[in-house]
């Protein structure tokens, strides 16, 4: 009786952990047959793509369809930043736009945001978890619901036609506020005490201690709202008619909706333009995104 | 004892000040948070009492729009909302389990192969519109040459192809394949982390405790020391289950969808707003829109949540 418990027992032991294994094992295997399918469906569409960016215009239109090119040229690039649009604006000036755009988005993004939650996270007031409430609450918000009422705060604000439109919508995301926030939870107050002490003013603590300390956060949050604001169509739909105001975004998506033939490979370098810095990005901040997402849970 | 005394005294005065220098620090951040999150929604809410075209002063209507919305709006009864339940549903919810299982597979391989396969699952949902437009396009192009169509002329399955993004029986299909495939996103990278941070010690305990399985092993350990990441992770799924309304009018290139097929609330709000100019029939929508995912964000903190989140 007893021997046959300890059998059990021991059938069912630990085994140490399977969570994050360092050995390849054969119980992986079902695994592998799971998720390589899966990846695949997941990038090969990428691939095709990135291909048809470089494929020449024959094998655009070559039957059976391509996937991979077995030519690579750089003429469909070429084509497309000689392209005007029908207005007479260059593509360059639309690029150029996304750029100045972008920076000022994301700068100002991750200096409010980290400002903001240095303070709902060090600073005793009274109001401090009743905020911090409201922006957990304002996660769920979903911008396209209010287009309309936005649109509307845009003109009355004397925004419409200016860079402005492009911005400010986009520097308050409640996601990265919550993410930094988090974050900054773990410094020690002890820290921050002492940086007072030593006659350090807010600026200063934020600018030696929290910024430095919660790198990965901010990591993390730039590639959040960088994704955002480049790929974003909102502000050149909806405040924007001036079309040397409008953005890369905008013109490629608007080239990419032109169904003519001889766009296809155009469209596709256009996709790929609008991709690479988000992979790159990505890419280099991998480490550090995952690092704040083991902070990321809401409580 | 002197400076001991200082101190308190500056710790006390610094202490007084914190409110408004809490404040201060709060209000570049709070700015753009009110006009562009905070006072939409207080006008969405204003307007939609509303009859408002733009041109004139807003005429108040009661709850004209909201009558009009469940009684007469026959394009939304019968298409709009159906399609938007069964599209959240899916995307969301159903999104939002594959995510975990994928995840979960992925935390039971070495580190190497596990980050590779995980940047391939994660690439689609950085893409942006204009790329999965672009590329889904090309996939289920409605000539030969289209992928979907070759692949299944060469199967067998199909003799002629099929224009499958005019097909309203089609359409919201391939909405919902392409919208999963693009939905591993920041909500997915959470779990992986979660997962990866559950304390070893728990599982050891477990197995003494007579856990027999790896299924119980998720049920019972790794998803309740993971509450936090599982919440944000089904808050993130729930919005962007409501964010994608862009990609039936993206696969479509217009707005309607054909027969409404695709039509989501969102294209609708948009239908009424920026293509009819009702923006007092469109705000009453979006507050429409904000309820239902509100309510879904409510039973996700039923489930997940530690503390009833106050608000």
């Amino acid at each position: 009786m007893r021997r046959k418990t300890v059998k059990t027992r021991q059938r069912n032991s630990y085994s140490g952990s399977r969570i994050n294994p360092s050995r390849f094992s054969r119980s992986q295997i079902k695994f592998y047959l799971l998720l390589l399918p899966l990846a695949a469906f997941m990038v090969i569409p990428v691939i095709m793509i990135v291909n048809r960016a470089f494929m020449p215009l024959g094998e655009l239109h070559a039957f059976p369809p391509r996937i991979i090119a077995s030519n690579y040229t750089l003429n469909n690039f070429k084509a497309l930043f000689r392209l005007y649009s029908t207005t007479g604006v260059p593509m360059s000036r639309y690029l150029f736009n996304s750029v100045v755009i972008t920076v000022l988005t994301v700068t100002l993004n991750l200096l409010i945001s980290v400002t903001g939650a240095y303070a709902l996270s060090k600073k005793r007031f009274r109001l401090k978890d009743k905020l911090f409430s409201l922006n957990q609450l304002a996660l769920m918000f979903v911008p396209t619901a209010v287009a309309v009422p936005r649109y509307i705060v845009i003109v009355n604000s004397g925004m419409l036609n200016t860079l402005w439109a492009h911005i400010l919508p986009l520097v308050a995301m409640p996601v990265v506020l919550f993410l930094i926030k988090q974050f900054t939870d773990q410094i020690p107050d002890a820290l921050i005490e002492a940086a007072i002490i030593d006659g350090a003013g807010d600026l200063t603590i934020i600018r030696r201690i929290i910024i430095p300390l919660t790198r990965p956060a901010l990591a993390t949050a730039a590639v959040l709202s960088f994704q955002l604001v480049w790929g974003t169509v909102e502000a050149s739909n909806n405040f924007i008619t001036d079309d040397s105001l409008r953005t890369l975004a905008f013109y490629l998506n608007a080239i990419s909706t032109n169904v003519s033939v001889s766009a296809a490979g155009m469209t596709a370098a256009a996709s790929l333009i609008l991709f690479l810095p988000n992979l790159i990005i990505f890419i280099f901040m991998q480490s550090q995104v995952m690092n704040t997402m083991s902070h990321s849970g809401i409580k | 004892m002197s400076s001991l005394s200082i101190l308190k005294n500056r710790k006390k005065s610094i202490k007084k000040r914190e409110g408004l220098r809490a404040g201060l620090l709060l209000l570049p951040y709070a700015i753009p948070f009110s006009m562009f999150i905070l006072v939409p929604v207080a006008v969405a809410i204003v307007l939609s009492f509303t009859f408002f075209d733009v041109i004139n002063r807003p005429a108040f209507t009661g709850l004209l729009n909201y009558v009009s919305i469940f009684t007469q709006d026959t394009v939304f009864l019968k298409n709009v909302l159906p399609n938007t339940f069964l599209y959240a549903l899916v995307v969301g919810p159903g999104g939002y389990v594959l995510s975990f299982l994928v995840a979960w597979m992925l935390t039971q391989l070495q580190r190497v192969p596990r980050t590779i396969l995980a940047l391939c699952i994660y690439t689609p949902s950085m893409l942006g519109s204009v790329f999965i437009g672009v590329v889904w396009r090309a996939v289920f192009s409605g000539d030969q040459a289209g992928i979907a169509n070759y692949l299944l002329m060469e199967m067998g399955i199909l003799d002629q192809p099929l224009q499958f993004l005019l097909t309203p029986d089609y359409f919201m299909l391939i909405m919902i394949i392409v919208s999963l495939w693009s939905a591993m996103g920041i909500g997915f990278l959470a779990m992986i982390s979660g997962i990866l941070n559950v304390n070893e010690e728990l599982y050891e305990a477990a197995y003494v405790d007579g856990l027999k399985n790896r299924f119980q092993e998720i049920i019972y350990i790794t998803i309740p020391s993971m509450k936090p990441q599982m919440l944000f992770g089904a808050v993130m799924a729930i919005v962007n289950a409501f964010n994608m309304g862009w990609i039936g009018v993206t696969l479509a290139g217009a707005n309607p969808t054909p027969n409404y097929a695709g039509q989501l609330i969102t294209n609708h709000i948009d239908d009424y707003g920026f293509i009819r100019y009702e923006m007092g029939y469109a705000a009453a929508l979006s507050v429409v829109l904000l309820l239902v995912v509100y309510l879904f964000n409510r039973l996700a903190y039923r489930f997940f949540g530690e503390k009833e989140e106050r608000a």
